[in-house]
């Protein structure tokens, strides 16, 4: 990026911590329930996102353990179904969602030169808004006739005719989910379109500014589009309708085509704010500036519209016509140019660099390597002819947590370890990152490359049960799962520890690194740029 | 588990992986790769499959190759200085044109074989299947056959009991029969909810959805029994209703065909005849009882007849269950209860199985009536002779509903 110079900003109007509201339980949670302030929500945001990640973590290591061999009856199959279809929702709308957005309320506003985000009442309830939503969620497992156990694509009629009481639960709690999301990313836009510094040109804004914006527009299509689908559900399960009904004149493939519309552009924006994590910790470690900043630029854009026009690629064996199945195989390959410009642009980053591995740059290295395995499965599941064999088995369900594990997951890794340092003024242990890292990147490959053999065999997602013939690579995928999901709690340690008593560290933090983040102190002070600085 | 990977095991693996068929028995343990199958179709799926896999790798070779070398030679600890450059709009507009030819190269094959697929025409078998939770029905529209496939595994083998047998989870009680060398056509369509009925040796994976028929093909080129799983989850169950397959020469499957129609005349003169049924004793009903109910009821009514309230209801202490009359429990059982997931197991079961199961959930979990149903009412019931069952008295019947 740009070289950049502040201004002599007057840094001691507040502290590194809000304004009192009073003492003792009463105060802290008043403290934390009216703040307004970006870095404060984006911390509640990131605390939440971190105790769904383990709870939602459980709930996976519940489907693995009943995995682990065939015949075992560790959980009963309904309570199974419950946990995939939790596990789901919760890791997409109470972990990486809510993670991102916590990365974006902190990072945004220092990375444009701006003293807050633009709407402050709104970003305060847009947060608030999320506990409540994944308390009723949560709650759902303690109804009388159990939680949602449709799966999270909600398919219609098993979550309509067929579904427990709970899902209305679970309707109301998207619902919510949806309002905050809408609300974050109106902020956003707002923020960015408005409160940038002078001479910070929109193509001089950070990638992780940039996918954000994208991503931000993504929310504001998409999530109305998922609020009309379960709107629809409530309405076919309790006042008569039959949008999803044949005998009433509707049709259950109606859902699935409102659900993906929703659910492919989803996908991007789980996947582009990690793009833009790791388009900001390469350079950095590298010594070097982003290659091709302009085309990343404009590959983000690119696939965010092509995103909009994929989705029947989820349904290619529910009967739709030929001609559909033609233009959406092409859409859907399409997709991997402007991704395959990001790889390449990474690795020519890389290329000719003065690289260190700290961990976050271990985490993102290790992003391009396996995102882009997931990639290769995801051209080859767009193949409509082969897609007939993968759909619906182990094979989607390794190409779908190769890239939101090793993938969003590890970018969030990544910009913890990047950013963490910054906001709390500490340093993390850099020892123990480490033993983070090798454990997550060989215990994610030991959990999620079998599956792929799975999938190929013949395994169908969703089962709680399986044929001999799976034994051995579920056994391995087991194991792999649960050193994966124990080697979390390093991590949750290490943030921890470096909160209370890391290291005191510098403005700048990293030797290679450019923006204007880093030109204030570690910690930064509470309203983060209150002149705006100056960009060259 | 992993000392049974030896050597010679990874070999027959990695030829299997290389020459495209299963170099083992019908069983591997260790199948790494996708099944070739024994239609055009799975042939062509699985030829796909190879060339994208093949082109993945060669571009994963190229891509991380040049990272690999980066991330050893472009070390600071090496005392590598960095270059400065950040752009190149020539190498930008490289890299996004051979991917595109690429794809252009895979496009093209994959459109041939699709519109291959497509084709259903000049079909010589159709066959109606409807998925149900959890089994699957088979109609032959040209035949006049109908039946019921559903999951074989006895129950103590799910429960964890005892050993598995080789097909556990993949065996039914009546299987597909199919001819070989004949272009079958299926519609595949539903009775409740969204299955997908999924053969991976024929290349048909077709979504069941309720009051829609959508068609794939299928012309099998050897004789054999290939098996597969409902692919779409459908609800508790889902995992438990298996597909097989079984494709016979020509001769023998229009043998079969017609020992299906005879046997189907006769069913219907014995299953509606009350003097045709035994009488059974009470052990024999109790012990197929349980085994028909941990297969059939158990999902939903639990095996401890608890239920899944408010969805569906317990059976113990029922007012069904223990109420009178008894017609009115056979006749829940043979028609189901409309509008709900309680479906009509009237050409599921047979006289025996309904009496054995009528029996069992009258007796077991302290229902204690200590009734007896035998097939011969069961028989009158399905015959209409009680049609309108009288109203049960709930403080007489027992309980609650």
């Amino acid at each position: 990026m740009s070289d950049v110079l502040t201004h002599d900003i007057d840094h001691d109007v507040h502290d590194d911590h809000g304004p009192e509201q009073g003492k003792g339980v009463l105060g802290f949670i008043k403290r934390w329930l009216f703040t307004t302030n970006h870095k404060d929500i984006g911390t509640l945001y990131l605390w939440l996102a971190m105790v769904s990640f383990f709870v939602a973590g459980a709930m996976a290591l519940v489907i693995r353990a009943e995995l682990f061999q065939p015949g075992l009856r560790f959980v009963d199959p309904n309570f199974f179904n419950q946990m995939t279809t939790l596990h789901g929702l919760m890791m997409l709308f109470g972990v990486v969602m809510p993670a991102f957005t916590g990365m974006a309320n902190w990072q945004i506003p220092m990375m444009i030169g701006a003293p807050d985000m633009a709407l402050p009442r709104l970003n305060n309830w847009s947060f608030w808004i999320l506990p409540f939503a994944f308390a009723l969620l949560g709650s759902t497992l303690f109804h009388s006739g159990g939680g949602p156990n449709f799966g999270w694509t909600m398919y219609a009629p098993l979550s309509t005719k067929f579904a427990p009481p709970s899902t209305d639960f679970m309707i109301f709690a998207i619902h919510m989910m949806g309002i905050s999301s809408i609300m974050g990313s109106i902020n956003i836009i707002a923020t960015i379109l408005n409160m940038r510094a002078p001479g910070m040109t929109l193509m001089k804004m950070p990638m992780f500014v940039w996918t954000w914006l994208i991503t931000a527009f993504l929310l504001i299509a998409i999530m109305p589009v998922l609020a009309g689908a379960v709107t629809m559900m409530l309405a076919d399960r309790h006042f008569g309708t039959s949008f999803f009904e044949a005998a009433g004149g509707g049709d259950p493939i109606l859902f699935q085509h409102v659900f993906w519309f929703f659910g492919h552009p989803e996908v991007y924006v789980l996947v582009l704010p990690a793009f833009g994590v790791v388009s900001e910790v390469i350079p950095t470690f590298s010594r070097k500036p982003l290659f091709g900043y302009h085309f990343m630029v404009y590959a983000t854009v690119s696939i965010a519209l092509l995103s909009f026009v994929v989705w029947v690629h989820h349904m290619f064996t529910t009967g739709v016509p030929l001609g559909a199945e033609l233009f959406f195989m092409y859409t859907t390959m399409l997709i991997s140019v402007p991704t395959g410009i990001k790889v390449f642009n990474w690795v020519s980053t890389m290329f000719k660099g003065a690289m260190t591995f700290e961990t976050p740059m271990l985490f993102a290295v290790a992003f391009v390597f396996l995102f882009t395995i997931g990639g290769f499965t995801g051209l080859m599941l767009a193949l409509v002819p082969a897609d007939y064999q993968y759909q619906d088995t182990y094979f989607v369900v390794a190409h779908f947590h190769y890239v939101l594990v090793p993938g969003v997951i590890f970018a969030l890794m990544a910009a913890t370890y990047y950013w963490l340092p910054k906001w709390t003024g500490h340093m993390y242990n850099e020892t123990l990152g480490k033993w983070h890292f090798w454990l997550s990147v060989i215990s994610v490959n030991i959990a999620f490359f079998p599956m792929h053999f799975l999938g190929l065999a013949g395994m169908p997602r969703r089962i709680p049960d399986y044929a001999l013939q799976f034994t051995n690579f579920n056994m391995i995928t087991t194991v792999g799962a649960f050193i994966f999901g124990f080697s979390q709690l390093l991590f949750l340690y290490n943030v921890i520890a470096t909160i209370r008593h890391g290291k005191k560290v510098d403005g700048q933090v990293w030797e290679g690194a450019k923006g204007l983040e880093w030109t204030l102190p570690s910690p930064p002070p509470y309203h983060s740029f209150t002149v705006p600085p100056h960009i060259h | 588990m992993l000392n049974r990977f030896c050597a010679s095991r990874l070999l027959a693996v990695l030829a299997g992986l290389i020459t495209g068929t299963s170099a083992m028995a019908a069983t591997d343990n260790w199948q790494l790769n996708m099944y070739k199958g024994v239609t055009p179709v799975s042939k062509d799926m699985y030829d796909l499959h190879m060339i994208a896999m093949l082109i993945c790798t060669l571009i994963g070779i190229a891509v991380f190759g040049v990272m690999i070398y980066a991330l050893i030679y472009h070390r600071k600890s090496k005392g590598f200085t960095p270059a400065a450059f950040h752009d190149n709009t020539r190498l930008e507009i490289l890299w996004s044109i051979i991917p595109f030819l690429i794809l252009v190269g895979l496009a093209v094959p994959a459109t041939t074989i699709l519109m291959r697929m497509d084709d259903t025409s000049e079909s010589d078998v159709t066959i109606k299947i409807v998925g149900y939770q959890w089994k699957w029905q088979y109609q032959y529209l040209d035949q006049g056959i109908s039946y019921f496939s559903s999951l074989a595994t006895p129950y103590n083998q799910l429960a964890g009991q005892g050993s598995k047998g080789e097909w556990y989870l993949l065996e039914v009680d009546k299987p597909l029969v199919l001819p070989v060398n004949k272009k079958i056509r299926f519609l595949v369509t539903s009775n409740d909810v969204v299955h997908s009925w999924w053969v991976p040796e024929l290349g048909v994976k077709r979504d069941a959805i309720p009051g829609f028929m959508h068609e794939a093909w299928a012309r099998i080129e050897k004789p054999g029994t290939y098996r597969g799983q409902c692919a779409e989850l459908c609800g508790i169950n889902h995992g438990f209703m298996p597909i097989v397959v079984q494709a016979v020469s020509e001769e023998e499957f229009n043998q079969w065909v017609a020992g299906q129609s005879s046997a189907a005349a006769q069913q219907a003169t014995t299953e509606n005849d009350p003097q045709a049924q035994t009488d059974l004793t009470r052990d024999v009903l109790m012990t197929l009882g349980k085994e028909k109910y941990e297969v059939i009821c158990a999902a939903c009514h639990k095996s401890d007849g608890s239920g899944l309230p408010p969805m569906y209801p317990p059976l113990k202490g029922s007012s069904v269950a223990v109420g009178h009359p008894i017609e009115r429990h056979i006749e829940m059982i043979l028609n189901g209860v409309p509008g709900s997931a309680m479906q009509a197991y009237r050409d599921q079961l047979n006289n025996t199985e309904i009496a054995a199961i009528a029996t069992y959930e009258r007796n077991a979990w302290e229902n204690n009536t200590g009734d007896l149903v035998q097939p011969s009412e069961v028989a009158r019931v399905r015959q209409g002779e009680i049609h309108e069952p009288t109203m049960v008295n709930k403080v007489q019947g027992g309980g609650l509903q």
